[in-house]
């Protein structure tokens, strides 16, 4: 049941776009077409589900106080939590760059479509940001922390594949010179997350 | 004699560049406007819109973002020849990381409550598309001097928006400018209510949207078609 509400809750309620803003950058360049915004958001999904629970693993076994405990009585003070953005990052690019050779090696089609959106990820915000999050609210299993990387990847995938939508209509409609382009993306940006702001408050 | 003086002196001066020259001077200006990080570039957006709620976070933001988007400019710029092409988005990653750890670990010796109130986002400098661009498009190319300006106008270029969204909500969403009350208590007492609602992160990226309007309707060139 725990899980349910995890997945649910970082999807609609924490949803990484439109509560936080991670993941903009690539949200906003990729969204022209609704074809490569599916492509870009299944691969966010799957990198995140991966990494959070590899960034976990390292977080409960290695990084938090008291972590090396499993080695030695010898290391229980010691504390290497101020080394998590660096071992994170590490962890979430060398998985990125893992994920790029066996989805070249085993899936050649799907690694054409992906293009370069791939090797791209590793600098999308919304995995480093769930990873830190992870760290940040202390999941209790590995079961939870994986959990939450699929549903944060679900909420990504579903608002960038939204806008990708609704900027595929806007191309017939008649805008303000100044204001086309970036400058309608941000406003209907700020408008969807208006709309997501309902779920806020819901208590699961 | 006083000739040759002044032709051997003027020599090394055309081979080398002046530290302010038109060329540098421009690497400095261009990212205030006509290519500014976040109104043109599209990069390092997260990081803008989380932080604005009030003035002070973001001014420290800023010069967190200058001062790591400078110095790692100039390591990759010193040992952009030796880096292998395949694995240099690792090693990129891992010099900014070290650098953000660096700022992080100052920010929590200096100013803890700021600090606090920026959470993960001093973390998420790393991930920063303003630096990892930055990189990959002008330092890896680019001789250490210009690479530390393109760093630095970068870095205030970014700041600017990030100020100017800050001092909006901030005056708007709580009466306030760095903590000093603007908005007098009698026009509260005449009926006058903080907006609420522009606190709230949805409206920090409309007023990105209406600045990036305000700005290319004065410089037209960059109107999209």
């Amino acid at each position: 049941m725990e899980h349910i509400n995890i997945f649910i809750k970082a999807i609609f309620i924490e949803n990484m776009i439109f509560a936080y803003f991670l993941g903009m950058c690539s949200y906003l360049a990729i969204s022209k077409t609704v074809k490569s915004a599916i492509g870009l958001g299944l691969a966010v999904i799957f990198v995140l589900t991966v990494s959070v629970p590899a960034c976990y693993l390292l977080e409960k076994y290695v990084l938090k106080a008291g972590a090396l405990r499993w080695l030695s009585s010898d290391f229980e003070a010691i504390d290497l939590s101020f080394l998590s953005f660096i071992m994170f990052i590490a962890t979430i690019a060398s998985i990125v760059q893992l994920v790029e050779m066996i989805v070249e090696k085993y899936a050649p089609a799907l690694y054409t479509s992906l293009g370069i959106f791939l090797p791209l990820i590793a600098v999308n915000c919304s995995i480093l940001g769930g990873a830190l999050f992870m760290q940040e609210r202390e999941y209790a299993t590995l079961g939870e922390a994986t959990v939450f990387g699929l549903g944060s990847g679900v909420g990504w995938c579903l608002a960038i594949v939204a806008l990708s939508a609704i900027r595929e209509k806007l191309r017939y409609s008649n805008i303000p010179g100044p204001l086309r382009g970036l400058g309608i993306t941000f406003i209907l940006t700020g408008l969807m997350a208006i709309a997501f702001m309902s779920f806020m408050g819901i208590s699961l | 004699m006083s000739l040759e003086t002044t032709s051997a002196s003027a020599k090394p001066k055309s081979t080398k560049e002046a530290l302010f020259s038109p060329k540098n001077k421009r690497l400095l200006y261009d990212p205030l406007n006509d290519n500014n990080p976040i109104t043109v570039q599209v990069l390092g957006i997260c990081s803008a819109l989380a932080v604005t709620v009030k003035m002070e976070p973001s001014i420290v933001m800023a010069l967190a973002v200058i001062v790591v988007s400078a110095f790692s400019n100039v390591i990759i710029s010193l040992i952009r020849n030796i880096i292998p092409t395949r694995i240099r988005i690792i090693v990129q990653l891992t010099i900014v990381a070290a650098m953000v750890i660096l700022v992080d670990q100052f920010l929590k010796a200096f100013v803890f409550d700021v600090s606090k109130q920026l959470s993960v986002f001093v973390g998420l400098i790393i991930t920063n598309c303003i630096i990892m661009g930055r990189l990959e498009a002008f330092a890896m190319a680019n001789k250490p001097w210009p690479s530390f300006l393109d760093g630095i106008g970068n870095g205030i270029g970014y700041g600017v928006i990030l100020v100017i969204v800050s001092m909006i909500r901030e005056l708007l969403g709580s009466g306030e400018l760095m903590g000093f009350r603007i908005i007098p208590e009698s026009i509260y007492k005449m009926g006058y209510f903080n907006n609420s609602l522009i606190i709230m992160p949805p409206m920090a990226l409309i007023i990105v949207g209406i600045i990036i309007w305000v700005q290319r309707s004065r410089n037209k060139k960059l109107i999209e078609t």
